[in-house]
Order: structure tokens, then C-alpha cells, then sequence
């Protein structure tokens, strides 16, 4: 099951407003902000010119930065989970038949999937985190912040994976 | 030269990384510079936009509250009127010198955050409208920030929740005046700063603006003193305050322009250059 070009740019543009106009208006008590919007980069095909996922990163991430006021910070976080995110797939030896495919719940099973948006998730907002502090004052408040994001993040995405490619 | 290019070849993903890095990083260090491309921030057309789209939506749903607040606001204007008709003249006459000076514009608040770092507001009005970069900005509760840029029709607002600016503020008390600066954390607190040990500060004490800036005209609330700390060895003690302002729940702030902000900031400047 592929999807064409025009699927990514409707993916992209809800990713960004998802994120912007819902994400953003969770509270709670300043520790969860979820970054709703990796999930473009994570159901990317699997095998994409690497240098290709790096520049979708960057513009996905700069995109949010210029509706939040953040020049940078997103853009930041978002090129290094681009970049980190091949690195994951080789690692767990992907089928040749397989490599054209999205990575969801579907196609790669549900242990699969967990595993590979949970780390992904994890690694990018605690860079982001770091990134946003600019500090390592505060180590394991902005530490807490950035795992709870992430559990809720990771909630949201594994749930969004039902919505989208419902049967 | 070209065993070079083979390199660069061979791990153009990982320079190609590091050079979207770099120009990310030179972006979040020279923020302040970058943030004058205004296309880099929300008062551009397309962003404000989609904001504004989205507000008039949730403003339906908030109708009864908004109008609620506007009518509390209504009964303390109406209520202030009726003292300031009952003192005496002269008093008066030395109210409304200050009263002159300073002009409200009314705007929108159409985005709004209170759980990054760096929070924001965008409002909808602009440089059409009379706003200006660095004119204040107030709800009918207390201080809420400053503009910081403007584009034709959007503005953006530095919000006090917001680690990259702090507001003189002063002890009403006392007037003893220092930095009321936000940590990051809860959005109902910040800290004033540089107060010295020796002020005596008691919990419920209003915490108002100095007015010694351009932005804000004296003696608008700010928040009052939630709790007071002091670690040994410090010859300031750091002072909590409750801020007055809901920054939650916005809907309407006011803009304050400063009429005589431009030959006040003449005259400092040519007071310091003697």
C-alpha cells in the first residue's frame, strides 16, 4: 500500500495545523506540550533518499517554528529526528520486499511500531526540550517535562494510526 | 580535489545534517536579530490568518464568558468614574496630565500560549491600525506584555510569561522597584527581583508597574506578593507574585500608546550623553 505525493502534502499540512491549532492549546500545569507533528516524518516510506528526509524535516520543522515564534528550535529537533530515523530502520532489518512501504501498525505490526515511534518520539523531544531551555540548568525538570510529552505524544500517534488507515 | 569531492559525496547526508544544524542554531542564538524578518514570525498574513480563521470559532463557544468579563469591566470603570467626579478639582487637574499622555487601542487576542518557554501573543490588529513596536499591553486585570512586532494587519506580543524579557515593576508599598522576571514554570507566578533584604514585604501586597520605561504609565497592576524567599548570604530577596492577569483566559487586552514616549526617550538620551 503506497501513497502518492498529494497524500504527504495533505499529511503535512494537517500534521502542522493538528499540531498549531490543537497541540498547542493542551495545558497541563506547563509540563505536557505533546508534538503531535512528528508524525509526518515517522510515516515517511521507509526508504527515502536520506537527503530528502533531512530537507522535509527542516521544512516541517521551520514551518511550526514560524506559527509558534521559535525561529530554530523546532527546525533543530525535527532535522536531527529525520536524521536519526534510517539509522533506527537499518537497524532492524527491514524485508527488500517491504522497503517502498509506510511504516504503520498495518504493514510492520504493532510491536514493531511501538518500538520504532516510541524511541523516535523519545529521542526528539528531548533534544527539543534541551534545545528550547538552551540549558542544562533545571537537568531533570526539563528531563520529566520531555518524557511526559512524549508518553502523550507517542498515545496520540499510535492512536491517529486507527484513524488513518482505517480498513 | 577530487578524492575531497569523493568525500564529500560519500557523507553528503551527514554535512547536509550538520549544515541544517548549524542554520538552525544560528537561528535560535541570533533569534533577536532574525526575529525582525517578520515572515519568520506569526504576524505574518498566511499564519495570522489561519489563527484568526480558528479564534472566531472558539470565540462562539465563549461568548457568555467574554461578555461576562466585559460587564465586570464596565461596573469597576463605572465605579472609578463615580470617585474620580466626587474629588476635588485640583486633584483632578493632576490626574488628567497623566490621563492625557497615554491612548488605548482595543485589539483581539487571536493566539495565545502560556506552556512554552517563550510564550506568545498574536492580535489583530497592526501597523494600519496605530500599533506600534514596543507599546504596552494590558487586559482589564493587569500588565500582559509588549508589542514586539508589528506587520499591516497582525501584531505580536512578548507576553511577561516569557523568559526572555522582564518588566520593571515596583512595591507599591515601599516603591522599591526591580525585575519581575518569569522562571518558566507555573504560568501564574513570576519573581521580582532586586528587591534588598532590608524592605519589609508581607504577602497581599500589590506588585504595580514603576513606570520608569516608556511602555507602561505608572501603577498598573501587575500581581500581588504570594510569598516572600530569601536564601543566607543573598542582599536581595526574591519575591513571588501571583499575577493579576488570567493569561489563560484572553480574549480582549488593550494597547497603550505613549504620547510623549519619543521626547522622553530624547531627553534621557540627551542626559546621558552629557
Amino acid at each position: 500500500m503506497n501513497k502518492g505525493p498529494i497524500w504527504y502534502i495533505g499529511l503535512f499540512v494537517t500534521s502542522v495545523l493538528v499540531q498549531v491549532l490543537f497541540m498547542d492549546a493542551i495545558q497541563f500545569s506547563g509540563l505536557v506540550n505533546p508534538y503531535f507533528y512528528v508524525l509526518f516524518i515517522l510515516l515517511l516510506p521507509l526508504y527515502v533518499p536520506r537527503y530528502l528526509q533531512l530537507l522535509l524535516g527542516f521544512l516541517l520543522g521551520i514551518t511550526i517554528d514560524v506559527f509558534s515564534n521559535t525561529p530554530g528550535i523546532h527546525a533543530s529537533a525535527t532535522v536531527f529526528l529525520a536524521f536519526m530515523r534510517p539509522l533506527f530502520i537499518n537497524s532492524t532489518n527491514v524485508d527488500e520486499q517491504d522497503r517502498g512501504k509506510i511504516p504503520s501498525v498495518m504493514n510492520m505490526g504493532t510491536g514493531w511500531f511501538m518500538k520504532y515511534s516510541g524511541i523516535l518520539i523519545l529521542l526528539h523531544h528531548v533534544f527539543l526540550f534541551y534545545i528550547e531551555m538552551f540549558t542544562l540548568d533545571d537537568f531533570f525538570n526539563t528531563l520529566m517535562r520531555s518524557v511526559l510529552s512524549a508518553l502523550f505524544t507517542f498515545a496520540l500517534i499510535i492512536i491517529s494510526q486507527f484513524l488513518i488507515f482505517r480498513k | 580535489m577530487k578524492s575531497l569531492l569523493n568525500f564529500l559525496i560519500k557523507y553528503h547526508v551527514f554535512f547536509l545534517f550538520l549544515l541544517l544544524e548549524l542554520f538552525s542554531l544560528t537561528l535560535i542564538v541570533r533569534y533577536n536579530n532574525f526575529h525582525k524578518v517578520s515572515f519568520l514570525n506569526s504576524s505574518n498574513a498566511l499564519t495570522a490568518n489561519v489563527f484568526e480563521k480558528a479564534q472566531s470559532v472558539v470565540d462562539y463557544f465563549n461568548l457568555k464568558r467574554i461578555n461576562e468579563s466585559l460587564s465586570e469591566e464596565n461596573a469597576r470603570l463605572r465605579q472609578q468614574l463615580q470617585s474620580l467626579l466626587l474629588t476635588d478639582i485640583e486633584n483632578a487637574a493632576e490626574y488628567a496630565i497623566g490621563v492625557d499622555t497615554v491612548e488605548a487601542y482595543s485589539a483581539k487576542v487571536i493566539r495565545n500560549s502560556v506552556n512554552k518557554q517563550y510564550n506568545y501573543l498574536t492580535l489583530n490588529k497592526g501597523a494600519s491600525d496605530g500599533i506600534e513596536p514596543d507599546m504596552g499591553v494590558v487586559s482589564a486585570d493587569g500588565v500582559i506584555g509588549v508589542v514586539l512586532d508589528v506587520s499591516k494587519n497582525y501584531s505580536t506580543v512578548l507576553s511577561i510569561l516569557n523568559g526572555r524579557w522582564a518588566i520593571n515593576a515596583k512595591h507599591e508599598k515601599t516603591n522599591h522597584f526591580g525585575p519581575l522576571r518569569w522562571d518558566g514554570r507555573d504560568p501564574s507566578f513570576a519573581y521580582l527581583e532586586e528587591i534588598p533584604y532590608h524592605v519589609r514585604i508581607n504577602k497581599g501586597d500589590k506588585i504595580i508597574t514603576s513606570g520608569y520605561s516608556s511602555i507602561f504609565p505608572e501603577g498598573i497592576s501587575i500581581g500581588v506578593v504570594e510569598e516572600v524567599e530569601h536564601s543566607s548570604g543573598d542582599t536581595f530577596q526574591e519575591v513571588k507574585v501571583r499575577l493579576s492577569a488570567d493569561f489563560g483566559g484572553l480574549f480582549y487586552v488593550q494597547v497603550l500608546k505613549n504620547k510623549n514616549k519619543e521626547e522622553r526617550i530624547e531627553l534621557e538620551k540627551s542626559t546621558r550623553n552629557e
